[in-house]
């Protein structure tokens, strides 16, 4: 056969397999638009609240004394605290950290490691000889709630590289959110796409798009602000699957995944829940 | 010490009170139908236990409150299912009529016993 015309074959073959982030992205907002067509497009980084008018005015309101003004305030102190050997958080970012959260998880070509903000903050850590501090809430939730704020209104900005490491980051991501698991059998999906706007018991099912928009959240529930791996978490053990480690591969490649499908979306966090 | 005898001595007054209860049930009407009952209300009480089958978390079922609506309201189920058999297999495994079911394999994943199956699948069958 005539090489080129193998070239085209083995190229259209390709596209057809290979269904990139990009289409997947689409694919995946489409399926909200659809399902909700009275909902603005730019309204989904409201997470369930987008979808229930019921619950959506106490929620505003709730936001306009956020619980969570407290952590930022005191994520900001720490945050331009000085390390013990002189140096910031600062030095270890660009732009200074500020405004560049709605960017994370960031693949980082030199290791092929998968950075989130909280990693991040930790490595920072790391490299200037101090403790790294935890994932789940306190300190380090508190300065990613700081961050999150100098993000707000960005437009969510997260970059898959043609590296095939970063496109294995993403595909474990989007397995995990497909994959059922626990003694119930359930996945993401489940809950989130297929069922998205019915009621488990008394509880609606929110839409994944726009799940990582407005971290970290102060959750009711919890009495405290959080980050997205403890919902994470929270979610996996609701089916009574083991839940992984925060700042785990499986939750960075999650978090990698659900924030690509957000892309396009306003950064908005922290928020707040229920 | 004294919550032990206490309790100890609600559970004899309740056993001679279920006995009782029993005994009246035997005489007035006959035995097989009042096995039934008693299937049906154990029956009913683990397709309502949040810890056992928490149907209500997905399907509105007579007398349960805090429904959810994932799945389909539990009505007419002779209509829905021409033998207790065939209602048996939904409840043990939803995934053989539906593969990407939501509804959790209750047999294969050890949600419930067998024995707690067939007591569901009792009183399942009377809705
Ligand atoms: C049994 C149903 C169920 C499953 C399975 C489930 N969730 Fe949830 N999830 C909920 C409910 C209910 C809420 C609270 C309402 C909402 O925000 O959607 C929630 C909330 C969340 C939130 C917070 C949304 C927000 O706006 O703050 C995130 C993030 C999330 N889930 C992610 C996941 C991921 C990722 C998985 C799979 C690993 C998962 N969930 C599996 C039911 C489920
Ligand atoms: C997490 C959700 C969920 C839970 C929990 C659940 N179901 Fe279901 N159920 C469904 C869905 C969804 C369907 C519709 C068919 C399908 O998708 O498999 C269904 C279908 C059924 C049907 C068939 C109804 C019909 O008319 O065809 C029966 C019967 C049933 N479920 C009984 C039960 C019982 C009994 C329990 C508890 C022991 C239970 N279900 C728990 C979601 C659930």
């Amino acid at each position: 056969m005539n090489k080129k015309i193998i070239l085209l074959l083995t190229f259209f073959i390709s596209i057809g397999l290979y269904a990139s982030p990009e289409s997947d992205r689409k694919a995946f907002a489409k399926h909200y638009y659809d399902l909700y067509p009275d909902v603005h497009p730019a309204e989904f980084n409201n997470g369930v609240y987008a979808i229930d008018a019921a619950s959506k005015d106490q929620w505003e309101s709730i936001e306009e004394f956020p619980p969570y003004e407290i952590n930022v305030d005191s994520g900001k102190k720490l945050f331009e605290t000085a390390f013990k050997n002189g140096k910031t958080y600062a030095s270890c970012f660009d732009n200074g950290g500020i405004g560049i959260k709605h960017t994370y998880p960031r693949f980082d070509a030199k290791t092929g490691d998968l950075i989130t903000m909280e990693l991040a903050l930790n490595n920072c850590r790391k490299a200037n000889n101090e403790k790294p501090l935890k994932y789940k809430k306190g300190p380090l939730i508190d300065i990613s709630a700081y961050l999150a704020f100098t993000s707000r209104g960005k437009t969510i900005d997260i970059k898959i590289p043609n590296d095939k490491r970063a496109i294995a980051w993403y595909e474990k991501g989007k397995k995990f959110f497909e994959t059922k698991r626990g003694q119930l059998d359930m996945s993401c999906t489940d809950c989130h796409v297929n069922n998205v706007g019915k009621n488990v018991r008394a509880d609606l099912l929110g839409p994944a798009l726009g799940h990582t928009t407005h971290w970290p959240v102060y959750r009711s529930k919890w009495g405290s602000l959080g980050s997205l791996h403890r919902r994470y978490a929270g979610c996996n053990k609701n089916i009574r699957a083991k839940p992984k480690k925060p700042q785990s591969e499986e939750y960075r490649a999650l978090e990698y995944y659900e924030s690509f499908m957000g892309n396009g979306l306003d950064a908005n966090g922290p928020g707040a829940r229920k | 010490m004294s919550f032990i005898k206490k309790t100890l001595k609600f559970s004899s007054l309740a056993i001679v009170f279920a006995g009782l209860l029993n005994f009246f049930m035997l005489t007035s009407v006959n035995s097989a139908e009042a096995v039934g009952a008693k299937s049906t209300a154990e029956g009913k009480k683990l397709t309502f236990g949040r810890k056992k089958g928490n149907c209500l978390a997905c399907h509105i079922i007579a007398d349960g409150s805090l429904p959810g609506n994932v799945g389909p309201p539990l009505v007419a189920m002779k209509v829905r299912f021409k033998t207790k058999k065939a209602l048996r297999s939904q409840i043990a495994n939803s995934r053989a009529r539906n593969k990407l079911s939501i509804m959790p394999p209750f047999s294969a994943k050890k949600i419930l016993t067998e024995k707690e199956i067939d007591l569901i699948t009792d009183f399942i069958y009377t809705l």
